[in-house]
C-alpha cells in the first residue's frame, strides 16, 4: 500500500492556481454588492479640525459616507498581548479607532470611508471629502520616542511608551561579568523596518443579511477564526454564533495577515447599516500604509568572552517601535517572541535584554514573518561573527566552541536556557559541519584568499539560527500575557463510505495543507490520499482554530488531526471487534483493515464506517457515528535551527553586492513533504536576504513614508537571487506526535546576518567591522571609502 | 465607449468606461479573475496576460487602448482540463506557493519561452524581472521554466 510522509507529494491546490481558478476575497461577486474607498490622512500626527462630507453624500453612487463621527468611531479593534511595565504599570492601551475623529496618529490612517456602485464613484467621491488638518510634528524613530520633549503620540500618558520589560539574569551580574571579560564586542545598529508584502492586496467582503440576522465576512486572513473571536466579542460587540468568516485562497500573509484590521470590523458594521454587501480591497499603496510591518528596533548590545573565547555574558537593550496603536500580537513580538530566543545556540551563562516599546507616528508593528526572532538572531549571529573578526578566530571554530551539546529530549532532557524557554531537542553542531561541508568552507577561504590579490572582493558568512515556533502550550502564553490560547483544532469526519473530511483550524496561504495534511492522515488511517478532503478557512465548516502563524499548522495543527484520528481508529476498533467477533486487543490496525493477530479474518475501513453509521449489527454501548474533534494544546515550542552560509561578491567599484551562493542546512524535525519544505525554506531565504540588501521602509522626518510603492520599496527580484542550496538535519521534536518542528519562518531568520556578516567579511580587510542593513551599493560604497 | 476585442479565442464587445484598465475589465466584466492586481505601478506583475502575442500588464493598460488586440489570459492556458506545458512544469517544480503571482508567472513564462525557447538561467530571471513572487524565492519558478523548455522542445 502506498504511503505518503517524507514523500515530496505534488500539490493538490496547484491545480486552480495554475488555471486561474483560485478563490481570492477579491475574485468574489455578490449580488447587490457595493465598493468602499477610503479617505485617509496624508499627514502622520494631526488635529482633525473639520471632516466635511456634503459634496461626496451628494455625488454620483454614493450608497453612504461614515466618519469617525458616527456610531462606528467608537469602536476599535484590540490588541491580543498584554506586556506590562516592569514596575507593575499596565500596558498603555490605546483604543485603535475604526476611524479616526479627533485625531491622526499615522500617515495613512481612515478618517471616512465612502460606499458607493462602484469602485470607481468610491474613489471619485472620496476625492469629495474635505478634511482640515491641524499638523503637528511627528517621531517615528522608537530611540527618539522616548527623548524628553518628543513629540507624544497619545496625549494621555506621560511620555511615549507602551510598556518596558526585561528578561533573563540579574543586569548587575550580567554587567559584572562583562566588566572582567577577556574580550568585549560591542554592536549599534538598527534592525529596520520592512514591509511583509504579500503579493494579494488585504480584501474584505463584508454581508449583512437582515433576513438571517447573520453577518458573513470574506478576508484574506490567516486565521478566521482569530478575526471573528476579536471582531464579535471586543469590536463590534455583535453576537459570534451569527457571523462567519470565510478566507478560501489567499495570496500569501508573511504575518500580515494573522491580525485583525479596522477595516474587517468598520465594514462588518456598515453592512448592516447599509443592508448591502461592501468591498474594499486594498491598493498596494494603502497596503505599504497600513499593512503591520516587522521589526524597528534599536539595539545596543555588548557580549564578553573568556581568553578561550567562551561567552560569558550578554547584554543588550533595545527600543522596539509598536507603532501608533498596539496592533494584535505586537506586544509579543519584541519580547516572548524575541528575548527568550537569546540564548541562541550558545552556552552563555548569564544574559539580559531589556526593552523599551514606544509608540510612534507609523503604522503598528507586528509579527512578520520570524517575528522577533529573526532580530534575536540577526543580533546574535552578527555579534558573534564581529567577535571572532576581532579575536582573530575563525567564526564557525568560535561557534563550535560555544554550542550546547547535542541532546535529543527523550533520553536527554531538553536544554534549560537564561531565558525562560526549554529547548526541545538539538544538534547544532552536526548542522554546523553539515553546512560547511556543503559550501566547501575550507576551499572558500583559499579561493577568498586568491581572489583579494586579483583586487575581487568575496566574503563568506555564516549563521547558526535557533528559533521557537509551533506556539504554544496555552498556560504559558497565557502567563506572559497572550489574551488567547494556542491550540488548534482537527476535525475528522468519516463519511459512511469510508470517505474522509478533515477540517482544520489552521490556514493555508501557501504552505500546501490541503496536500500536507492529507499525507500524513492517509498513513495515520491507511487509506488512499484520494480518499481525503482538508478543509479549512470558514468558521461554519470548521468548529474553531487559531490559524496558522509561527510555523504551527503542521506541529499544532496537525497534531490536533492525529488526536481526531486515534479517536477514530479507537471507536472503530470497538466496531470492529464486534463484527469479527473477536476481543478489542486481538486486533491490530494496518493498511485500512482491522486484523485479527494471527489469522487472515479482517474488516475494512470503509466496512466499519458503514457499518458506523448503518449501526444494525453493532456493538452495546457505541454510538452511531465516525466523526471526531479534537483540541491540541502542545507541551512546549518547538525550536527548528540550522545553519546558513552566504557567499557574496562585492563590486568594488560600485559597491554593489551580489550573492554567489546560498547554503542552507536546516533541521526541521520531521519532515512530511520535503518538495514544500525546500520551498518555504527558498522563500525565507529570499526574504531574509531582502532585508539584508534591499527592503526598507523609510518614514522622513514629518513621518512621511517615502517608500510607499513599488517604485520606491526595493523588493527581491529573480535576478537579484542565486539558487538557494538545501539540505537538512533530522532532530525530531520529541513532544508532538509527528515529531515535527515547523520550516515556515526558518529561511528568514537564518539568512540575514548570514549575508551581512558575508559582506562585512569580504570587506575586513578595509578595516570594516560592521555595516548597516539594507547594504545598499552606496553603504558599501561609503564604508570602502572609510 | 464601445470597443470589441477577442480574449482567449472569443469576441467580446462591450462599452466601457475610458479609465477602465484592462485588468479590471477582465476582471470586472467578464469575471476573468484570473488575472491579478498587486500593485499600481506596473511593479508586480500579477496582471501579466498576452496582447497580440506579447507579455503586457494589464494594470496599466486602459480597456480601450486594446480595441481590436488579441488577448490571452491566463483561463486561456489550458487545453481544457489538460494543463499547457508550462502550467504542468509549475506544478511538478513546486513553482507556486500561495498562487497569486502565479497566473501572471505563466504568462510571462510563456512569453520569455516563445523568444527564447533554450534560456539560460540567467536570460530566464532577466525575463522574470517583471514579476514579483513573495512566496517561492524565485528558485523554482526558474526551475518550472527550465523544465518547461526541455518538455516543450522534446
Ligand atoms: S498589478 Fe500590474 S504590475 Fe502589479
Ligand atoms: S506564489 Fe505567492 S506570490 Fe508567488
Amino acid at each position: 500500500m502506498e504511503t505518503y510522509i517524507g514523500k515530496s507529494v505534488k500539490r493538490r491546490e496547484d491545480a486552480r492556481f495554475l488555471k486561474g481558478a483560485g478563490k481570492y476575497t477579491d475574485d468574489i461577486k455578490l449580488p447587490g454588492m457595493t465598493q468602499a474607498a477610503f479617505v485617509r490622512s496624508p499627514y502622520a500626527h494631526a488635529k482633525i479640525l473639520s471632516v466635511d462630507t456634503s459634496a461626496a453624500e451628494k455625488a454620483e453612487g454614493v450608497v453612504a459616507v461614515y466618519t469617525g463621527s458616527d456610531a462606528c468611531g467608537t469602536y476599535g479593534v484590540p490588541c491580543g498581548w498584554q506586556v506590562d511595565f516592569k514596575d507593575g504599570e499596565t500596558m498603555r492601551e490605546p483604543l485603535h479607532p475604526l476611524l479616526a475623529k479627533d485625531k491622526i496618529l499615522h500617515v495613512g490612517e481612515a478618517v471616512a470611508i465612502v460606499i458607493a456602485e462602484s469602485l470607481e464613484l468610491a474613489r471619485d467621491a472620496a476625492e469629495l471629502v474635505n478634511v482640515k488638518y491641524d499638523v503637528l510634528p511627528a517621531v517615528t524613530c522608537p530611540k527618539k520616542a522616548m527623548e524628553s520633549g518628543a513629540p507624544k503620540v497619545h496625549d494621555q500618558w506621560g511620555d511615549n511608551a507602551a510598556f518596558d520589560w526585561c528578561i533573563g539574569n540579574d543586569r548587575a551580574e550580567v554587567e559584572a561579568a562583562l566588566a572582567s571579560a577577556h574580550h568585549v564586542t560591542e554592536m549599534n545598529y538598527k534592525n529596520h523596518r520592512v514591509a511583509p508584502n504579500a503579493i494579494e492586496p488585504r480584501s474584505y467582503i463584508a454581508d449583512y443579511d437582515v433576513n438571517a440576522d447573520k453577518w458573513t465576512l470574506y478576508t484574506s486572513t490567516q486565521n478566521p477564526h482569530l478575526v471573528r473571536l476579536l471582531m464579535c466579542a471586543f469590536a463590534l460587540g455583535i453576537p459570534e454564533h451569527k457571523v462567519r468568516v470565510v478566507s478560501y485562497d489567499v495570496g500569501g500573509g508573511f504575518g500580515s495577515k494573522i491580525y485583525h484590521y479596522t477595516e474587517e470590523a468598520l465594514l462588518t458594521w456598515a453592512s448592516k447599516e447599509i443592508g448591502r454587501p461592501i468591498k474594499w480591497t486594498s491598493d498596494r499603496t494603502e497596503a505599504f500604509l497600513t499593512d503591520a510591518h516587522g521589526r524597528d528596533h534599536i539595539v545596543h548590545s555588548k557580549m564578553g568572552f573568556d581568553k578561550d573565547g567562551k561567552i560569558v555574558a550578554h547584554l543588550t537593550d533595545e527600543f522596539c517601535a509598536m507603532g501608533a496603536y498596539l496592533s494584535t500580537f505586537a506586544p509579543a513580538v519584541p519580547t516572548y517572541l524575541h528575548g527568550t530566543l537569546f540564548q541562541g545556540v550558545y552556552t552563555t551563562p548569564l544574559i539580559h535584554l531589556n526593552v523599551t516599546a514606544p509608540f510612534t507616528h507609523t503604522v503598528p508593528v507586528d509579527a512578520y514573518r520570524g517575528a522577533g526572532r529573526p532580530e534575536a538572531t540577526y543580533l546574535l549571529e552578527r555579534i558573534v561573527s564581529k567577535a571572532a573578526k576581532e579575536m582573530n578566530m575563525d567564526p564557525a571554530e568560535l561557534r563550535l566552541k560555544n554550542f550546547i551539546a547535542p541532546f535529543n529530549g527523550t533520553t536527554e532532557p531538553g536544554y534549560q536556557t537564561q531565558v525562560a524557554l526549554q529547548y526541545d531537542s538539538g544538534n547544532y553542531h552536526a548542522s554546523l559541519k553539515r553546512g560547511l561541508e556543503m559550501l566547501g568552507y575550507e576551499d572558500f577561504r583559499k579561493e577568498q584568499a586568491e581572489a583579494r590579490k586579483n583586487g575581487k572582493l568575496l566574503g563568506v558568512g555564516i549563521s547558526t539560527y535557533i528559533e521557537g515556533c509551533g506556539i504554544a502550550p496555552s498556560a504559558v502564553v497565557g502567563s506572559l500575557g497572550a489574551r488567547a490560547g494556542l491550540y488548534e483544532v482537527g476535525h475528522v469526519r468519516v463519511q459512511p463510505t469510508g470517505k474522509v473530511s478533515v477540517f482544520t483550524g489552521s490556514h493555508s496561504h501557501g504552505q500546501g495543507h490541503e496536500t500536507v495534511f492529507a499525507q500524513f492522515a492517509a498513513d495515520k488511517l491507511g487509506i488512499p490520499m484520494d480518499d481525503i478532503d482538508i478543509v479549512h478557512g470558514d468558521t461554519d465548516q470548521v468548529a474553531f482554530g487559531m490559524g496558522t502563524y509561527g510555523s504551527r499548522s503542521l506541529s499544532v495543527g496537525g497534531s490536533a488531526i492525529i488526536k481526531s484520528i486515534e479517536k477514530v481508529l479507537e471507536k472503530g476498533a470497538k466496531i470492529a471487534a464486534h463484527k469479527l467477533e473477536a476481543a478489542e486487543e486481538d486486533l491490530e490496525y494496518a493498511e485500512g483493515k482491522w486484523t485479527v493477530k494471527g489469522t487472515d479474518k479482517s474488516i475494512s475501513f470503509g466496512d466499519v464506517s458503514l457499518t458506523a453509521y448503518v449501526p444494525h449489527d453493532y456493538p452495546e454501548g457505541v454510538e452511531p457515528g465516525l466523526d471526531f474533534s479534537s483540541f491540541y494544546d502542545p507541551t512546549n515550542f518547538t525550536y527548528p535551527f540550522g545553519t546558513h552560509i552566504a557567499v557574496v561578491e562585492v563590486c568594488s567599484d560600485t559597491g554593489k553586492v551580489t550573492v554567489k551562493r546560498f547554503v542552507a542546512c536546516d533541521d526541521v524535525g520531521n519532515v512530511m513533504n520535503p518538495m514544500i519544505v525546500d520551498g518555504q525554506i527558498h522563500g525565507g531565504v529570499v526574504q531574509g536576504i531582502g532585508q539584508a540588501l534591499l527592503e526598507e521602509v523609510v518614514y522622513d522626518g514629518e513621518g512621511q513614508m517615502v517608500t510607499g510603492s513599488y517604485m520606491d520599496y526595493a523588493m527581491p527580484r529573480a535576478d537579484d537571487m542565486p539558487m538557494i542550496e538545501t539540505d537538512r538535519t533530522t532532530t525530531p521534536c520529541p513532544h508532538n506526535p509527528l515529531g515535527a518542528k515547523g520550516a515556515g519562518e526558518a529561511g528568514a531568520i537564518g539568512s540575514t546576518p548570514a549575508v551581512v556578516n558575508a559582506v562585512v567579511d569580504a570587506l575586513a580587510h578595509m578595516g570594516v567591522t560592521d555595516i548597516q542593513m539594507p547594504v545598499t551599493p552606496q553603504r558599501v560604497w561609503k564604508a570602502m571609502q572609510n | 465607449m464601445q470597443i470589441s476585442l477577442k480574449i482567449n479565442g472569443k469576441t467580446h464587445s462591450h462599452d466601457v468606461e475610458p479609465r477602465i484598465s484592462l485588468a479590471q475589465y477582465l476582471r470586472e466584466t467578464l469575471s476573468l479573475t484570473g488575472t491579478h492586481i498587486g500593485c499600481d505601478t506596473s511593479g508586480c506583475g500579477a496582471c501579466t496576460v498576452h496582447v497580440d502575442g506579447a507579455a503586457t500588464k494589464a494594470c496599466t493598460l486602459l480597456a480601450v487602448q486594446v480595441d481590436g488586440c488579441e488577448i490571452k489570459t491566463i483561463e486561456g492556458m489550458a487545453n481544457g482540463n489538460e494543463m499547457h506545458p508550462i502550467q504542468e512544469a509549475f506544478k511538478e517544480n513546486h513553482g507556486l506557493q500561495c498562487g497569486f503571482c502565479t497566473p501572471g508567472m505563466v504568462m510571462t513564462a510563456a512569453d520569455i519561452l516563445k523568444n527564447n525557447p533554450n534560456p539560460t538561467e540567467e536570460e530566464i530571471r532577466h525575463g522574470l524581472e517583471g514579476n514579483f513572487c513573495r512566496c517561492t524565492g524565485y528558485h523554482n519558478i526558474v526551475k518550472s521554466i527550465q523544465h518547461a523548455a526541455e518538455t516543450l522542445n522534446s
